[in-house]
């Protein structure tokens, strides 16, 4: 009997129609695609985008050059020198480099780090043009910080609950 | 003077023809865009209208690449053996009452010849290619388009059975009456079988193993780029609207009203012929988009056994079921 009846839907089309009944109703559903530069997902308080380093409110760089995150980064992404500084002999990292090409965005530099220094910003639309415009240097680092380091604060301070 | 009108016709034909086919690859983006919930081109022009122009222009700066070891005669010949049937198929395709380019009295077995010739431009770009994926793909498509094509022509067979003619516009005036009196009804099966083959027949999805990018990359014209693909593609949709302008003849009573023997009747009858054509043939073309929305690949082996297994036995029994209802003059279709 089952098989009588399987036969009868395979020859009338039974299950293709049910299937283009179903198209058929997806066809005037809302639409969900996201317009992308014109609009936007909601990012994040935790998005891992692009590096920066932080400073004090008071100015002074946040790194004291412990080398944690060049330790734990798994890529080995960071690559950091440290010496003395010239005006108060303070523990500093004379170089500060974070490879993007390398860099697979894990965030473990920004979970080791002591002092808050080394974080992933929001930002995450950004390119380069030449070679070694990826590859992020102390400035860089700290101009980024700067740049955003009102919404850092802001992140950092909602998150602070949770960790 | 006779051939300046030929020819103006011919331009008339294909002018249009050309632009729909055009938009058709819009509209084809833009509904199963719709159907899988995002919402298709939209960034060329206003709401992506100028797209299909903007792919043409792109398709003819693009160089044609010729594979070293390719037949390069075979190689370029080959997109011509596909549109030149496309096209001239048209020529018998009645718009409006008396609006046809050859109202030949073999209209039905040219348009059979036209589509069947079409599949030699594919072996041969197959051949010519020098490619296991392009010969592939011809071997595949050729396979198809021969096992469809009988159970096209039986269909075709009840049609001329029932119309008494291979003119398609005594097809379609053998169906005048309403919308009851138009051969869907009687030849419903056949109807059905004409369609699916015609779907096979222009190797569109759920048919389309001779391109199966899944399997051989694009089949029989991997190795093409620019014009010569393109010619290729316009093909392929010119085949589309074809067998769509096809169905709706000989079918779904071609130009003839919708309204025909209802009170509407004389409310629509300064409407033209060729508009209640164009719907039918949009309503048609909507079903192509909509399978390959809607249904995955066959598998070869499936493919061969819904043609010879299913397709041919079942148009079989109803020539014979449709020579009764004619000896019988089953009314209101054989009086």
């Amino acid at each position: 009997m089952n098989a009588i009846t399987n036969y009868i839907k395979s020859l009338f089309l039974w299950e293709l129609m049910k299937g283009l009944s179903l198209t058929g109703r997806y066809l005037f559903k809302s639409k969900i695609t996201v317009q992308y530069p014109e609009e936007k997902t909601p990012l994040s308080n935790r998005f891992r985008g692009l590096h920066a380093l932080r400073r004090y409110p008071n100015g002074e760089e946040r790194c004291i050059a412990c080398k944690l995150c060049e330790a734990v980064c798994p890529a080995l992404a960071i690559t950091i020198e440290s010496a003395p500084r010239e005006n108060d002999g303070t523990r500093r990292t004379s170089r500060y480099e974070i490879d993007l090409l390398k860099c697979i965005f894990c965030g473990f530099c920004e979970e080791s780090c002591p002092v808050d220094s080394i974080v992933e910003s929001r930002t995450f639309e950004y390119h380069g043009e030449q070679r070694g415009d990826l590859l992020m240097t102390k400035e860089k680092l700290l101009a980024q910080g700067d740049k955003v380091e009102q919404e850092l604060a802001a992140d950092r301070a909602y998150d602070a609950r949770y960790r | 003077m006779e051939i300046i009108y030929i020819l103006l016709g011919i331009i008339l034909i294909v002018v249009p023809l050309m632009l729909s086919v055009a938009y058709l690859t819009y509209a084809e983006r833009k509904i199963i865009g719709y159907m899988q919930v995002r919402i298709g081109p939209n960034r060329v022009g206003p709401r992506g209208w100028l797209q299909p122009i903007a792919d043409a222009v792109k398709l003819m700066f693009k160089e044609i690449i010729i594979p070293t070891n390719a037949n390069t005669f075979l190689f370029i010949i080959a997109p011509i053996l596909v549109i030149a049937p496309a096209l001239a198929a048209w020529a018998v395709i009645p718009f409006m009452s008396g609006w046809v380019l050859a109202d030949i009295n073999a209209g039905l077995l040219y348009i059979l010849a036209m589509t069947s010739i079409g599949v030699y431009g594919i072996i041969i770009a197959g051949w010519a290619s020098n490619s296991k994926y392009a010969f592939l793909g011809a071997l595949r498509s050729a396979a198809q388009i021969v096992s469809y094509e009988i159970a096209m022509g039986f269909a075709l067979v009840g049609v001329l059975m029932a119309a008494g003619s291979l003119n398609l516009s005594q097809i379609i005036q053998a169906q005048n009456g309403s919308i009851f009196h138009w051969f869907w009804l009687p030849l419903l099966p056949l109807f059905v079988i004409y369609f699916i083959s015609g779907v096979a027949e222009t190797n569109r999805s759920p048919f389309d193993l001779a391109e199966g990018e899944s399997e051989i990359v694009a089949g029989f014209h991997v190795e093409y780029s620019g014009m010569l693909f393109a010619i290729f593609f316009l093909a392929e949709y010119a085949n589309m609207i074809l067998i769509a302008a096809l169905t709706s003849t000989l079918f779904w009573g071609g130009w003839l009203s919708p309204f025909q023997g209802t009170f509407l009747e004389s409310t629509f009858a300064w409407v033209p012929g060729l508009f209640w054509f164009i719907i039918k043939i949009a309503l048609f073309l909507l079903f192509f988009l909509w399978f390959r929305a809607t249904f995955p690949r066959y598998r070869y082996d499936q493919l061969m056994r819904l043609g010879w297994k299913v397709f041919i036995p079942i148009t079989l029994v109803w020539i014979v079921v449709l020579s009764v209802f004619i000896l019988v003059k089953l009314p209101p279709w054989f009086v």
